[in-house]
């Protein structure tokens, strides 16, 4: 029977069943990526950002919140020109964990 | 869950309510989806316990679905509110109970604006003057409904028949308890036991023998707003609100959920035939639903009343298994049978949702 | 009148106070150390470990109590009553002796949050829910039915502080520090189990502050969550489910705890309000006593003879306190020599 309306899902991130198998190869392959603070130097600086919405911080974010095709999405755009990593207080080699996570697939394994 | 904690913010939130003496105003919409409530609190305050409560026949809504839609300006409201304030002053009270707990939340809330900006009293008592000649004192109490009958609530126990209580295994029923939002989500101190913990209604169930449970979605609202469910392309949202209240609480298996609000048991216990029909699921148990009653039909099934003279055939979810549970004695032929005895009509039983 | 031997009161022997009373007894004084609390130590005695080199609490302790052992001591009283005089004060104590002395210094502390005033977080109701003084007590006597083999641990920072509602507008300093030291030390005990704080900004002001955190997050895995939760409710299994904003997600988050622990935040001592205005020194807006000046005077008070030392007059941490309770000595052995 059509009510002329659906349910709709909770927007809230359940992070009891979250799939974070990705983050988990990610941070295994580059420990750094822990240290992350959310600072945002890295999106500030990105040279993709104002056209395509690469951020780093987003992406190291979203794999932690469920949002993989955004992150996907945004992996795409990256022109891999290292400005981010230049500038990322921590000092985590942003680069390195972009190409790190182009090589996994959405469960974590290493395909490429 | 430490008991005790609970009982400390209770004893900080306890509202001294007036025992006698009230002025009652009704709900646009309660007569409709709960027919004999509004009845019962009366028949049960007045004749049984032998309060005054006095009601004009001259009396409104409160213009609170106008005012939360937005289609009259807020002034509009607080006249005709006025207008109510003076028909409870021509009567000579200065009590006022409220049926419906948007109502109790607007007057609250117009009575505190009233009190913080002086000048628009003054404004609005012009408007009444000018609207219909008259003039009123604003009331010393407001209190809802629930509220009273929490006061009375060890009278009602004292000349109960029934207690919340399964018949063959001697265990308190399990009950769920929803408070409108209008109640003290705005003014906690209004309410009775505060914003996170209010006990009107727990107060009942467990003077009357129940056991309340407290799940994770308590506080969640059911999603009776008027502008979310107004518009139908946006009643998506009111589902989903109460559905994730079901999840919530299907664990528990409750036994009945009981509410102080008119919209809420209508949600409550509407949706469930909803969501049976959208995904085949339900929540009572063996196909059933979870039985939604206001406070009023619980206290008027307590103290004996014919079910189906408290208009419990008009609920959506089966109330006959928490019947068979506490033990009230129903007869199943009577219930489409109306006032003069004459058939009313039967209604057609959803796909899924096990109905009587 | 000059007194060869003058007598200061110092009220309250926490470290603040010890301290002082240990420069003082050495400067030659008499300081007389006044505690309403059968011990000496005040809130530090009943720390575990403290940042940033995790030293025992017991070791600071032990410390002050034997350099402050011929001091003094009047353990299990307070004041019934202070009064100026011309040439000092006299106070009343509860214990019915009274007590002249040439100075006067509030080492009276702070008070800890009352965490059960955050009714959504439900402290007091739901048996998961404890503050980090509850922790830390646990760490020192791993008695606590309330801590069992968690698996998952949250830390909500801010609890009572930068709070307008909670009548407390003010940051209380430590409490960030202390979440990420005492989330580690649950990831220490408890390896396998997912520790999360939520926090609003951290604040790590300190000497190696920030290597807590860089250690926290990199070498125990502990997950930052910055937003506000929002209430606590208790799950079927009796297990606490936590709802808040992620803001940098953008979306609210949902999750289910064995342990949540406050950080219940650092307001001021009523008490030392009430003696601070019968020696007529004044109290700050915020609640705390009012220093001369918040730069270049902050042990002294506005008025002569009345001296400050530690968290009187605001949140601070261990090493500032003994570095004030020390300058505060001195204080008032110049306050002396000027006398004379």
């Amino acid at each position: 029977m059509d009510f002329g309306f659906k349910r709709s899902p909770s927007s809230a991130v359940n992070l009891d069943t979250v799939d974070h198998a990705r983050y988990d190869r990610l941070v295994q392959l580059e420990p750094d990526a822990l240290t992350c603070i959310g600072c945002g130097s890295c999106s500030a600086t990105c040279t993709a950002a104002p056209w395509s919405g690469m951020s780093v911080r987003k992406v190291i974010l979203g794999l932690q919140r469920g949002r993989d095709d955004e992150v996907d999405r945004m992996l795409s755009r990256c022109m891999l020109c290292g400005k981010c990593t230049m500038v990322c207080p921590r000092g985590i080699n942003t680069r390195h964990l972009i190409l790190t996570l182009c090589r996994l697939d959405r469960k974590g394994e290493v395909v490429r | 869950m430490i008991y005790q904690g609970k009982q400390k913010i209770w004893a900080d939130y306890q509202k001294e309510i007036p025992d006698n003496h009230w002025f009652y105003v009704r709900s646009c919409i309660r007569q409709n989806f709960f027919p004999a409530s509004e009845k019962y609190f009366l028949a049960i305050c007045r004749d049984q316990l032998g309060r005054d409560i006095y009601e004009s026949e001259h009396h409104t809504t409160c213009a609170g679905i106008a005012y939360h839609c937005d289609t009259i300006p807020q002034e509009t409201a607080m006249t005709v509110v006025a207008r109510q304030f003076a028909l409870m002053t021509e009567a000579g009270y200065e009590n006022l109970v409220t049926s419906c707990i948007t109502s109790f939340g607007n007057y609250t809330e117009i009575l505190e604006t009233w009190r913080q900006f002086p000048e628009l009293e003054e404004k609005v008592r012009e408007h009444l003057w000018k609207a219909c000649r008259r003039e009123f004192k604003k009331p010393k109490y407001v209190a809802h409904a629930s509220d009273l009958m929490y006061k009375l609530r060890g009278e009602i126990a004292e000349r109960a028949h029934f207690q919340l209580v399964h018949r063959a295994t001697g265990e308190p029923l399990r009950i769920v308890e929803h408070i409108g939002c209008h109640y003290s989500k705005m003014f906690p101190h209004k309410g009775v036991g505060g914003a996170e913990y209010p006990c009107v209604l727990s107060g009942m169930a467990e003077s009357w023998g129940g056991r309340v449970i407290d799940y994770p979605e308590r506080r969640h609202c059911c999603g009776f707003g008027f502008r979310q469910y107004f518009v139908k392309a946006n009643r998506g949202y009111s589902l989903s609100n109460t559905h994730k209240k079901f999840e919530s609480m299907e664990p528990y298996r409750p036994d009945a959920i009981i509410t102080n609000c008119p919209g809420c048991p209508y949600f409550l216990d509407r949706w469930q035939y909803v969501i049976s029909e959208m995904e085949g699921k339900t929540y009572g148990q063996n196909g059933y639903g979870i039985p939604v009653l206001t406070y009023e039909e619980l206290a008027g099934l307590v103290l004996g009343v014919d079910p189906w003279n408290l208009g419990l055939q008009v609920h959506q979810v089966a109330v006959e298994p928490l019947l068979d549970k506490i033990g009230i004695p129903y007869d199943p032929a009577r219930k489409y049978l109306g006032m003069d005895e004459k058939k009313i009509m039967t209604p057609g039983l959803p796909t899924s949702l096990k109905c009587f | 009148m000059v007194n060869r031997n003058p007598v200061i009161a110092v009220i309250g022997a926490g470290i603040a106070g010890l301290e002082a009373a240990r420069q003082l007894a050495d400067l030659g004084y008499s300081p007389v150390l006044i505690e309403k609390e059968p011990a000496v130590g005040g809130h530090v005695a009943q720390w575990n470990r403290l940042f940033p080199d995790m030293t025992p609490a017991a070791e600071v302790i032990d410390a002050l109590k034997k350099q402050t052992a011929k001091i003094r001591t009047l353990l299990g009283t307070e004041i019934a009553s202070i009064n100026r005089l011309k040439d000092g004060f006299s106070l009343v104590l509860t214990d019915g002796t009274s007590l002249l002395c040439q100075a006067v210094l509030f080492a009276t502390g702070f008070q800890l949050f009352n965490a059960a005033k955050k009714e959504e977080y439900g402290y007091g109701i739901y048996d998961r829910v404890i503050t980090n003084r509850d922790l830390e007590a646990w760490f020192n006597t791993r008695k606590d039915m309330r801590i069992k083999q968690p698996e998952a641990v949250g830390f909500v920072h801010c609890v009572g502080s930068r709070d307008l509602k909670a009548g407390n507008t003010q940051c209380s300093k430590v409490c960030c520090i202390t979440a990420i030291k005492q989330a580690i030390e649950i990831k220490e005990e408890f390896p396998d189990a997912e520790v999360y704080c939520f926090y609003m900004d951290l604040r790590l002001f300190g000497k190696k502050y920030e290597d807590f955190y860089i250690k926290a997050q990199r070498d125990y895995g502990i997950h930052f969550i910055r937003g506000r939760v929002s209430e606590v409710g208790e799950a079927i299994d009796g297990r606490v489910v936590v709802k808040a904003e992620d803001t940098l997600n953008g979306k609210p988050v949902k999750v289910t705890l064995d342990l949540l622990v406050l950080m219940a935040g650092i307001v001021c001592n009523p008490d030392a309000q009430h003696y601070a205005r019968q020696v007529g020194v004044s109290v700050d807006d915020d609640g705390f006593l009012k220093s001369r000046d918040n730069i270049a005077a902050i042990t002294e008070s506005s008025r002569p003879g009345v001296f400050f030392a530690g968290a009187c007059t605001g949140a601070k941490t261990i090493p500032e306190t003994l570095a004030e309770a020390r300058s505060a000595a001195l204080n008032i052995h110049h306050y002396f020599n000027k006398r004379k």
